[in-house]
């Protein structure tokens, strides 16, 4: 019966799938570690998207997709590093404005450079190549997991282990934590807090640029309109899930992407699709309620601590 | 002959057209423990602030070990060896003790913080000044004389040689002050300085070997301790004789006018924060509740003026039963309430004196006609409070946000008694205030008792409970420790009650 329902290009997809959303998670945690809200990677992503098949068009090759991608995403980033620091702007508002931006810049680009609106597909978008490692490829599970993946993929798992160890064992993870827990008293220690969170943000961007070219260079090789489709919103629910530990907002999106897999096979078992598309948000939906019962108890346990 | 440490020559700091500081000379010996008192606004914390390089002076110098400092800012003070702890710790709550103390100067092996390094320091500095504390312990689940600690040797890590402290003893219990005394006193055996900031003249008597006393802006004296007296300590501050004591009669308690019967909070987490209280308090007397902030008064407070509904036992207004009535029921019922923190619930900042002063007016006549507010009624009204209570402000029109921390609280204060209730819950009146308003203050509440008020006054400061209370309630760990006179009540009694130490007490 497991056969019949999980195969093993569910697990794969499932697996790619997850990427740009976990790439968007640690760029999530990072920000919220410093102290700075971002719930702009819906639009990072989209941005990165965008500007990865702007590149790999251009340039012929999938690896300068993904360079224009990181660059163009850490320049939109920019709004987010010096709106929320510098100008003082409330991060909430100007990452709304942010999403809505790029929405609408990456459909009127479209229009201009490629003179179509919608979807756009050129047998010129090189693909990112899918890392085939023969010597488990057939193996149930561990090759249908970790056999033809692309680079972006390790890497974003790569990443979220570095993420970790940066975060809680070295000078600059200790750092950043305090920007974000208390930027005054990081101040009186000597921390240029607005230099932190600026380069963090731009950081950040650079993270959700390889999702976003994961997004359209990693399995389909194609631009669509809004084609990040709320994998940045479930992204900023695996950041709140996670507590911006990145561990656990990693396991957040592994939850997700399962959830994912799952809707698209009751898709197949002839459930109508607008009730499947459901399935991972109700997910979400449960995980933070769940969450947000546990946290409670604990702050009522740390108030009785106190007294 | 013991040689300058620091010295500051001419510093001269101007906000506008307010000069903060206005040619101060401070020279300060090393090893000594040096106190700089002063009233609100009399310039301390912008000397200090100088000092530490936070902000520069306008004009003047300073001079550190015999050279010149230019900070450019608090960094280059800490690497000249200044240390400073503030009033308002500067802690990172949810991360160790260790973490806090080495951040900014961690110690790394391959990268890496080499957190066994870290925590071994960290305690080697805390057992050389005995400041007991473990480096493992996460700093939120410390009690504040504990962080207070954390700060000390977040300084001595930097090797702080002049500590700046101030205002240390506002939240520590007397046993903990005393435990600070110890530890400035093993600071100063290793020739460190220590700048002393505080408003308390008992401390400095105690503690200090020389003071230094602002006042507006200007050095008026400087005293050798053991030559002086409190009560000239106060003359320089003040430009006059303050009374220290406060004068009143015995209390002729009436009726009772609040009583609260078994009242408990927050037992749905396990250990109840208010647990089981009876209290009552009766007209024409002051009930003071002392304890170490964070022993439950607060939540006490919220369930007695209906900020928050108790788990379970019963309050009682007049007779009124109110346990799960609103704040505007509890206040129709009789009450007046000075709170706690008079910069987020006592006022609304960026609202005129005016507004502030009308508030819980607004519904009846004469501040309200036919549903609609009377500006001229609510002008008068806030200039006769104004006038009344001798609050520094320019125009009633002008948002309380402008005024210093002692005018706030007298806008809180006039508003409050202006409300003729027979209850009046006053917490911490006076914290942060200076010496003249702490004794208008302290005569409003007893005039108001012999009004035939009733007033509970909660308050961290033992020397106000001692001077204003009928009745003394000490609080601990949620409970009602203990009822003592005012009479037989001594700092040692209460502080060591304070503590939870009751066998020891009686």
């Amino acid at each position: 019966m497991m056969g019949g329902f999980i195969t093993p290009f569910l697990i794969n997809s499932a697996v790619q799938a997850i990427t740009p959303i976990l790439l968007a998670a640690l760029a999530g945690t990072l920000c919220g570690r410093v102290g700075v809200f971002n719930m702009a990677m819906e639009g990072q992503l989209l941005v990165g998207a965008f500007a990865a098949v702007v590149g790999s068009f251009y340039t012929g090759s999938a690896l300068g997709g993904v360079i224009v991608a990181i660059v163009a995403t850490v320049g939109f980033s920019l709004i987010l590093a010096y709106g929320a620091t510098v100008f003082r702007g409330d991060s909430v508002v100007i990452c709304i404005g942010m999403n809505l931006l790029a929405s609408g810049l990456t459909a009127y680009l479209l229009r201009q450079m490629f003179g179509v609106s919608g979807t756009f597909s050129d047998p010129g978008i090189v693909g990112l190549e899918k890392i085939r490692i023969a010597a488990i490829n057939t193996i149930p599970w561990i090759g249908w997991i970790f056999s033809r993946q692309t680079a972006i993929t390790w890497l974003a798992w790569i990443l979220t282990a570095i993420v970790t160890i940066v975060m809680f064992r070295t000078p600059l993870g200790l750092r950043l934590r305090g920007v974000g827990e208390d930027a005054s008293a990081a101040e009186t220690m000597g921390i240029d807090v607005t230099r932190y969170r600026v380069v963090t943000v731009l950081v950040a961007g650079a993270l959700t640029g390889l999702g976003g070219a994961q997004l359209s260079l990693g399995t389909v090789s194609i631009f669509s309109e809004d084609m990040s489709a709320g994998r940045g919103w479930i992204a900023v629910v695996a950041v709140m899930l996670g507590r911006n530990h990145p561990l656990w907002a990693a396991l957040a999106c592994v939850l997700f992407g399962l959830a994912d897999a799952f809707s698209v096979r009751l898709q197949g078992q002839g459930l109508p699709n607008q009730l499947t598309d459901v399935v991972p948000y109700v997910v979400t939906l449960i995980a933070l309620v769940i969450s947000h019962r546990r946290r409670r108890s604990r702050v009522s346990e740390t108030i009785t601590a106190h007294a | 002959m013991a040689t300058v440490e620091l010295e500051a020559i001419g510093i001269v700091k101007r906000y506008g057209p307010l000069v903060a500081n206005d040619h101060i000379d401070l020279s300060v010996l090393r090893g000594e423990v040096h106190a700089v008192m002063g009233e609100n606004g009399a310039g301390k914390s912008t000397l200090m602030s100088i000092l530490y390089g936070m902000q520069p002076p306008d004009e003047g110098s300073i001079i550190l070990r015999g050279a010149e400092m230019h900070y450019r800012s608090a960094l280059d003070a800490i690497g000249a060896g200044m240390g400073m702890v503030h009033q308002a710790f500067k802690l990172f709550n949810s991360l160790s003790v260790w973490e806090n103390v080495v951040y900014g100067m961690e110690p790394t092996r391959a990268g890496l913080i080499d957190r066994k390094k870290a925590a071994a320091d960290v305690a080697a500095l805390a057992a050389r000044y005995r400041l007991l504390v473990d480096p493992n312990a996460i700093v939120g689940k410390l009690s504040v004389g504990v962080r207070q600690r954390v700060e000390i040797l977040k300084a001595l890590y930097r090797d702080a040689r002049v500590l700046i402290l101030d205002e240390p003893t506002a939240v520590l219990t007397p046993q903990e002050r005393d435990g600070l005394f110890d530890v400035i006193r093993n600071l100063t055996a290793d020739d460190r300085t220590i700048l002393f900031v505080t408003h308390k003249l008992h401390e400095v008597m105690a503690i200090t070997d020389r003071v230094t006393v602002l006042r507006d802006g200007r050095v008026v004296e400087r005293m050798v301790t053991k030559e002086t007296s409190a009560r000239e300590i106060i003359r320089a501050m003040t430009g006059r004789a303050v009374n220290l004591k406060v004068e009143k009669g015995p209390s002729q308690p009436g009726a009772v006018v609040l009583a609260a019967r078994g009242l408990t909070v927050g037992a749905d987490g396990g250990k109840p924060v208010v647990d089981h209280v009876d209290l009552d308090v009766r007209a024409g007397e002051i009930v003071g509740i002392a304890g170490v902030a964070g022993n439950g008064q607060t939540e006490l407070i919220e369930a007695l003026t209906g900020l928050r509904i108790p788990d379970s036992g019963t309050v009682t207004l007049r007779g009124k039963p109110v346990t799960a009535l609103d704040v505007e029921r509890h206040r129709d019922a009789g009450l007046a309430y000075i709170p706690e923190d008079r910069a987020t619930t006592g006022t609304a900042l960026p609202a005129s004196a005016a507004d502030n002063l009308a508030m819980g007016f607004q519904r009846h006549a004469p501040l309200s006609r036919s549903g609609l507010l009377d500006g001229k009624a609510i002008t008068a009204h806030a200039r006769d409070l104004i006038a009344r209570f001798g609050v520094k402000i320019g125009s009633e029109k002008l948002p309380v946000k402008t005024l210093s921390g002692g005018n706030l609280q007298k806008i809180v204060v006039a508003r409050e008694l202006s409300h003729t209730a027979p209850l009046l819950i006053a917490e911490q009146p006076t914290r942060g205030v200076d010496v003249g308003a702490i004794e208008f203050i302290h005569g409003q509440l007893v005039a108001e008792r012999d009004k035939g008020r009733a007033v509970l006054l909660v308050s961290a400061e033992l020397t106000e409970i001692m001077a204003l209370a009928d009745r003394i309630l000490v609080m601990f760990d949620g409970r009602i420790l203990a009822e003592v006179p005012a009479a037989e009540a001594t700092e040692e009694t209460l502080g060591l009650l304070m503590a939870g130490r009751v066998a020891e007490a009686a």
